[in-house]
């Protein structure tokens, strides 16, 4: 099969391009860009005039629900989410159902997924047994069966004897650990950003303290073991500011923040709309704002779509009983975009931060768009109004805070390994 | 008389002066009451009524005000008062005579609701009615024992009682 | 939609069709709330103590959370409107979930019902059920979560006003456990909205979230310092097993600094009044003597809950 993209602006930030080149694809690589390699005939000719050729996006954070929770939703359907957002390599927390502890385990769920030659999922192992807290799993043999990186997802680890071991482990075989900074004390019980909404409406709190002194204890311990930490989800302008000095004192941390949270404030859960229940909870207008800036600045590596379908009964609870999360591989791309657009980012330094500087963060040779790589790239029409309508969202989980929302910027055709695996209709 | 359907032009039929009809009210109440009669008024114009008829028939016992909107019985259909006044019974009424006063007797709906309320004070020995102006289009069997005055007007029309700051009653006509 | 998105308690006329929670009620409606149920408070001295007003409504007393003292107020009012009046306690212990919130109420919905009067654990719960009700049925909060407590908060301004008379010139202190407490929620949103010039309120840093201020009142830690000259002290219950956890260190230590003696009241103005929500914990948030005391409008409290129910569903019935 060779694929004709043409008359389309490409990006690609990780090869400094921005220019009107077509891309010439075969036997599921890139195999030239501008100018058509010699004897090259299209069985297949994408227009891609007006639109915006780009590597597939890179999300660094999207459950697919298995196994264990096929009830919420399944591989397929979320891989085809994945797809119609433009998303070509994913990592998936190990809080299935059973957490992702066993070679065995991730083995099936690489299998499953290869079979539907869809996107490329990349599983993140569980840190310890069943995500118990106690017991180091066999990472070494783990990241034999295709694991990227190892983390605790959302569950508590409150022993930081075993983090500790946990991360010096890691560290021997030079395995990246992806932690989520939240003490668990602290956010004991607690749904909602420790601010003004939670005062007003009586939720039970999570205050900034909980993340950064999980922080905290995260950078000293990376200091002290030598673990290639990457800091997941953080949600407060201090959390940031932390990143920023620990660099500036030599750590080698990365970290990445949710899309959701560079929209969304504790002001959006209104009435107790538990759309925007989420985790690690919306913080104020403040921290929103140091958030993109950080994305902004690279203090903030990387985007990610934080995906968690959840389904109807279990969001139509009382807030604090409802559960957290937000569907989000549909919306990631337009909402980095509305991000970019609104704080005037341009559009190579946006998409690098779903594309190049999350595939370094995975360790993948991925996002981007060199001749002689997998084609797995992303057609876009960046001025494309469309409206966030939760019935017409191909993920099962509907659960989503923009609802009615107008967004800019839609995918008509995304490619993995050369195949067409999206195309708008 | 004007014939129904055929609304009155209130230029060329104008309102009766209420001062006038309030003194008709007073001569034929005069003979009748004792010092011991309860004087009830409906709020709101008929408490203004009753407090000029209460003060010039001397009578001893205090006035009593009557809200009745908690017995309305077009609560279904419009809810409740926006402006529920306190009723205020500051007698016993069991075994008292009382005259219960409004201003504007209409659909009789109003009378209904307020002999309601006086039973769940009590049992008086007798109610009487005192009306300063009967406009017609009675739906319940109520008719006057003291009457100031008859005017007929449409069913478009209403007509509200007004008290100046001087204290003086007059009507005013409202086309709906 | 039928109900007004910016506030889903008002219907788009801008009238009352669910009370939820007392912010951002505009101040008519509390008026209107207040005058009614002046007018039902000489109903309740009568004899018959009955009105006709919601004469073949059904209201389903809705309690995810046990509480006979507000259940029984609620049937009492809702008895001397003439509605019939269902109760249903639900267990919902944390082994035995059962149906959801809405389940519940879509099974009540189809019988018929009028109105529910709902008390849940759970902050929103009443907002959920508002959102999903059919749009003949009114809802009325009970008591949800750290929330909101409206009709405490109503009959607690009810009886500021009946011995204060005017808010404008008054200096309200809130006492206690500000930070679990729907009842000092509730009663900051109706003395801000009727013109209280000064609120405070006093408990240890442990009980007060640090952002109360954005509700615009004053906090103190020191007691005596918060009840000087104020005009109205609100005591607030302190729940059992507050005292055993890490917020406090006793409830002998918590009595020494934010309970309320004669000696403390004292520092208030010589006509302040004292209001308790009930039920008390005598000698732990307020002594015998001051509960008992003839600054207490307590028992009056009481009486005038009653009629702020009555007030609160008729007015929403006819909405």
């Amino acid at each position: 099969m060779k694929i004709l993209i043409k008359n389309g602006r490409l990006i690609d930030p990780k090869n400094n391009i921005d220019a009107m080149r077509d891309v010439y694809i075969a036997a599921g690589k890139i195999v030239a860009i501008g100018a058509a390699p010699a004897g090259f005939t299209a069985n297949r000719t994408i227009d891609a005039s007006g639109k915006i050729v780009c590597p597939g996006l890179v999300d660094l954070s999207a459950r697919l629900r298995e196994p264990g929770f096929e009830y919420i939703a399944t591989l397929e359907s979320e891989m085809d989410a994945a797809c119609a957002g433009g998303v070509t390599s994913l990592a998936c927390p190990p809080d299935t159902d059973p957490p992702l502890d066993e070679p065995g385990l991730v083995e099936m769920l690489k299998y499953r997924a290869r079979t539907l030659n869809k996107a490329r999922v990349y599983p993140i192992g569980a840190l310890t047994a069943g995500l118990k807290g106690s017991q180091l799993t066999e990472m070494a043999e783990l990241r034999d069966a295709g694991c990227v990186a190892f983390s605790h997802a959302d569950v508590p680890l409150t022993d930081n004897q075993v983090l500790f071991y946990a991360m010096q482990y890691a560290a021997t075989f030079n395995i990246p650990v992806w932690l989520r900074p939240q003490d668990a004390s602290l956010a004991r019980n607690g749904v909602a950003h420790d601010g003004q909404v939670a005062t007003r409406l009586g939720l039970p709190s999570i205050p900034v303290c909980a993340e950064t002194t999980a922080l905290a204890t995260i950078l000293l311990l990376a200091r002290e073991t030598g673990a290639r930490v990457h800091l997941c989800r953080l949600s407060s302008a201090e959390a940031i500011n932390m990143v920023r000095r620990a660099r500036h004192d030599g750590a080698t941390v990365t970290c990445d923040v949710a899309v959701h949270h560079l929209h969304l404030s504790e002001m959006d859960i209104g009435y107790f709309d538990p759309h925007c229940h989420l985790i690690p909870p919306l913080r104020s207008q403040r921290d929103r704002d140091a958030l993109r800036r950080g994305l902004a600045d690279h203090t903030v590596d990387a985007v990610c779509s934080d995906h968690c379908p959840v389904d109807d009964d279990a969001k139509q609870l009382p807030f604090s009983e409802s559960e957290p999360g937000a569907t989000g591989l549909e919306l990631l791309l337009p909402l980095t975009l509305k991000w970019a657009e609104e704080d005037h980012v341009t559009l190579p330094t946006a998409l690098a931060r779903i594309t190049r500087d999350a595939a370094n963060i995975l360790g993948i040779d991925a996002g981007h768009l060199s001749v002689g790589a997998d084609a797995d790239l992303c057609v876009f029409d960046a001025e494309r109004y469309w409206k966030v309508e939760p019935s017409s969202l191909l993920s099962q989980g509907k659960n989503t805070p923009y609802s009615g929302l107008e967004l800019k910027g839609r995918v008509t055709h995304t490619l993995v390994g050369g195949q067409v695996a999206y195309e708008a209709k | 008389m004007t014939k129904p359907g055929n609304p009155p032009s209130p230029l060329s039929n104008p309102l009766p002066d209420a001062e006038q009809l309030l003194a008709r009210l007073l001569d034929q109440m005069k003979p009748v009451v004792g010092p011991d009669t309860g004087i009830i008024g409906i709020h709101t114009g008929g408490v203004w009524v009753a407090e000029r008829l209460h003060a010039a028939l001397g009578i001893q016992v205090p006035l009593g005000t009557l809200d009745v909107s908690f017995y309305r019985d077009d609560f279904e259909k419009i809810g409740l008062h926006r402006d529920v006044k306190t009723s205020d019974l500051p007698f016993d009424v069991d075994g008292r005579r009382l005259i219960l006063v409004d201003d504007v007797l209409y659909t009789g709906r109003t009378i209904r609701a307020a002999m309601n309320v006086l039973f769940d004070y009590g049992r008086p020995a007798s109610i009487q009615l005192a009306a300063l102006v009967n406009r017609g289009g009675r739906e319940l069997p109520v008719s006057a024992d003291y009457l100031g005055g008859d005017i007929s007007l449409a069913v478009s029309q209403s007509v509200e009682l007004i008290r100046d700051a001087s204290q003086k009653l007059s009507l005013k006509l409202h086309e709906n | 939609m039928w109900l007004n998105p910016r506030n889903p308690q008002l219907n788009k006329n801008g009238e009352l069709h669910h009370l939820l929670s007392l912010e951002g009620l505009p101040v008519e409606i509390l008026r209107q709330i207040l005058d009614t149920a002046n007018s039902f408070v000489g109903v309740t001295q009568r004899d018959v103590k009955k009105v006709p007003l919601l004469r073949g409504k059904a209201v389903f007393n809705i309690f995810f959370e046990a509480s006979t003292r507000t259940r029984t107020t609620f049937e009492i009012a809702a008895k001397r409107l003439s509605a019939d009046v269902i109760n249903l306690a639900i267990n919902v212990s944390s082994t035995s979930k059962g149906e959801s919130v809405l389940d519940t109420v879509a099974n009540l919905s189809a019988m018929q019902a009028d109105m529910f009067i709902v008390r849940h654990a759970a902050s929103g719960a009443p907002h959920l059920i508002a959102k999903h009700v059919g749009p003949d049925i009114h809802v009325i909060n009970a008591g949800d979560g750290r929330h909101s407590h409206p009709t405490q908060g109503l009959l607690d301004v009810f009886a500021i006003r009946h011995y204060k008379k005017d808010f404008t010139n008054l200096r309200v202190a809130i006492v206690g456990d500000i930070l679990h407490s729907r009842v000092a929620r509730s009663q900051i949103h109706a003395l801000t909205t009727l013109g209280c010039p000064e609120i405070r309120v006093i408990g240890p840093r442990t009980l007060i979230p640090a952002e109360i201020r954005g509700l615009g009142v004053h906090v103190y830690h020191d007691m005596r310092e918060g009840l000087k000259d104020v005009d109205v002290v609100s005591m607030l219950r302190l729940q059992n097993e507050r005292m055993k956890g890490a917020l406090l260190a006793s409830g002998q230590e918590f009595y020494k600094y934010y309970g309320l003696n004669d000696e403390k009241l004292a520092l208030a103005k010589p006509d302040a009044i004292v209001l308790h929500p009930g039920p008390m914990n005598r000698g732990v948030e307020i002594d015998s003597s001051v509960a008992d005391g003839k600054q207490s409008v307590i028992l009056p409290q009481v009486s005038f809950g009653i009629a702020i129910r009555m007030a609160v569903m008729s007015i929403v019935a006819g909405n």
